[in-house]
């Protein structure tokens, strides 16, 4: 059980009548890169949001990091990290005040902000932006940037919500190598997204459809299971059907 | 400590902010060298249409009389009413004198000459002082020397600006302490950067802590520029000490700041943060007697000026500046800035929510 970073029974998200999130149960285990896919308005980041102590579900039991989220939502945050859809650091501070800013909060100490700091640095290459605003960067370097602070505390899991919305591909490449890098280091990755090409490099994916999970295995398995060559085709044959449906 | 780097973030942004640094400077500046001039209820050069029916010597002395005072000025002299009152109508005057035949003969005779004193009211403030001022003058012509008998204590001029200054800093305050931190949360709303904060394990206590000090800071500044100017510009030393006044100061701008900050945890957009901070203002300005006196106020009003807490702060500045009172001249209105001080910013801490 300790393997399990989240576990998710029966959660359900309720405003008013209507269920974005529909009793949906599934886990992550330690050390995965967890895809978690649906179209706009499936309930991905309603869902996400209840995991990372943002909002409280309506009804059901959830465990993240080993910890409750009805009782310990607060102890949670300190082992997650999180990266919003919306570009999330302050604009108005420079690339090294940021570091230190998020360093400080998550409670590194002085010598430990300056190492990872450096370390964070020279790996995304932006030792010469230390001093630089961040609104003068190029989105694909906030983003690039906005993962690495989220990661900085080394969090059990990262909570990733679309993080490549409105990247160039190359930049989008440079950010899965930094999401397996910190995968490497055993930090759980949590994401959603719409590329499908993206969806490949995960572990386990799953699909939201109108608040419900309906598909949850590897991608290969879930080609197979589908008879298709690619992910795309799985996420557009498993969408028709929903549409049939209503 | 978590606390340092957050304010060490406030305080970077705070400067690195096109207006606010610049704010804090030219606001209380540009109010307290204009604001004096205008909120100023002294009426001087009232227009006088005056109907002479005595035209004696004693008449025509009183109407020079009238003239040469800083009060009125002479608009014209009329053979009757009607014609007098069709200066009103046109707005070319604003009082008719009408002084009654025999108005010398009385004088010299009896001692008692009666005249009709008319004003236009539509402005009440400057009919009522016109109604008085040209009396008293009638009565001090009567008995032959200008004698009065009030006396004005503490403001021996009656000089509104006295009045108007202290109150006038603490209106910098409620804008600058109150409506900048309410902008303040409702910016890092809808960047973002709030719920990336929401999302780490910062306490509500300390990140609202962080958000106050910087305008605490803001608030004495701009007060300090505040009395510089008074001293400076209008020669106003408080009668007391400064200290009763940063006191009473310091608590206000918490108090203020943690309206704000009740304000933009409440509201999700700018506009909607900047509405109920209007609202909230205006009941300020209107409700603490920072124009008017809370004691012409109805009964109903004066009771509800209890729960507007600038109007402490204004009684205190007030009466610092004027009266020279101390701390425990004015231990009610330390007290209740207290404690509103206290309820509002558990209020603050407690409406900031982490999770909807």
């Amino acid at each position: 059980m300790e393997q399990r970073v989240i576990e998710a029974e029966h959660i359900v998200k309720k405003f008013g009548n209507f269920a974005a999130v529909d009793d949906i149960s599934f886990y992550v285990e330690k050390g995965e890169i967890f895809g978690f896919l649906g179209a706009n308005g499936a309930g991905k980041t309603t869902a996400m949001r209840m995991f990372c102590g943002l909002s409280r579900p309506s009804s059901g039991k959830g465990m993240v990091a080993g910890l409750d989220i009805w009782s310990a939502s607060e102890k949670i945050k300190s082992r997650i990290g999180y990266m919003s859809q919306k570009f999330s650091l302050y604009s108005d501070l420079t690339v090294g005040e940021n570091i230190r800013l998020f360093g400080g909060i998550y409670g590194l100490d002085e010598e430990r902000m300056k190492k990872s700091g450096d370390m964070l640095l020279k790996k995304l290459d932006m030792y010469g932006e230390k001093d630089v605003l961040v609104k003068s960067l190029p989105l694909g370097w906030k983003q690039k940037l906005a993962f690495s602070v989220s990661v900085i505390h080394d969090p059990e899991i990262v909570f990733l919500d679309e993080p490549t919305g409105g990247v160039d591909p190359v930049a989008r490449r440079q950010f899965w190598e930094l999401i397996y890098e910190a995968a490497g280091r055993g930090i759980t990755v949590f994401v959603t997204t719409h590329y499908m090409d993206e969806a490949e490099y995960c572990d386990r994916v799953s699909i939201m459809v109108a608040g419900k999970i309906v598909a949850l295995d590897t991608p290969a398995n879930l080609k197979k299971s589908y008879g298709v060559n690619a992910m795309n085709d799985v996420f557009t044959i498993i969408a028709r059907n929903a549409g049939r449906n209503e | 400590m978590v606390i340092k780097y957050l304010l060490e973030k406030e305080f970077k942004q705070f400067f690195r902010s096109p207006i606010l640094p610049k704010i804090v400077f030219a606001y209380p500046l540009l109010v307290l060298l204009i604001f004096p001039w205008v909120t100023n209820f002294n009426v001087e050069d009232m227009k006088v249409s005056v109907v002479d029916k005595d035209m004696s010597e004693v008449s025509r002395r009183f109407i020079r009389k009238v003239d040469n005072s800083k009060y009125f000025q002479l608009y014209n002299v009329r053979n009757n009413y009607g014609e007098a009152l069709k200066d009103i109508e046109k707005g070319n005057a604003d009082v008719i004198l009408e002084l009654p035949r025999g108005f010398g003969n009385d004088l010299e005779t009896s001692g008692n000459p009666e005249a009709l004193v008319a004003v236009n009211s539509v402005n009440e403030i400057k009919g009522s002082l016109g109604t008085g001022y040209l009396s008293a003058m009638l009565n001090g012509f009567v008995s032959g020397n200008a004698k009065g008998y009030g006396m004005n204590m503490y403001n021996p001029c009656k000089d509104y600006k006295l009045y108007m200054i202290p109150a006038i800093m603490v209106m910098i305050l409620i804008i600058l302490c109150g409506f900048i931190p309410a902008l303040n949360i409702v910016n890092e709303k809808e960047t973002g950067t709030m719920e990336q904060i929401n999302v780490t394990p910062v306490s509500r206590f300390s990140f609202i802590l962080a958000k106050l000090i910087p305008f605490w800071i803001m608030g004495l500044v701009s007060l300090t520029i505040g009395i510089l100017i008074s001293v400076l510009v209008y020669g106003m030393v408080p009668q007391g000490s400064f200290l009763t006044i940063y006191l009473g100061a310091m608590l206000f701008v918490f108090l203020v700041s943690g309206i704000g900050l009740v304000i933009s945890n409440k509201a999700s957009t700018m506009p909607q943060a900047l509405f109920m901070m209007f609202f909230v203002v205006m009941i300020f300005v209107l409700m603490s007697g920072l124009f008017t006196p809370v004691s012409s106020m109805p009964l109903w009003a004066r009771c509800f000026s209890y729960l507007v807490p600038p109007r402490y702060l204004i009684d205190i500045m007030r009466s610092v500046y004027i009266r020279g009172s101390g701390i425990a001249d004015n231990s009610f209105n330390f007290s209740m800035l207290f404690l509103f001080t206290v309820l509002i910013n558990i209020w603050a801490v407690l409406s900031y929510r982490k999770r909807t």
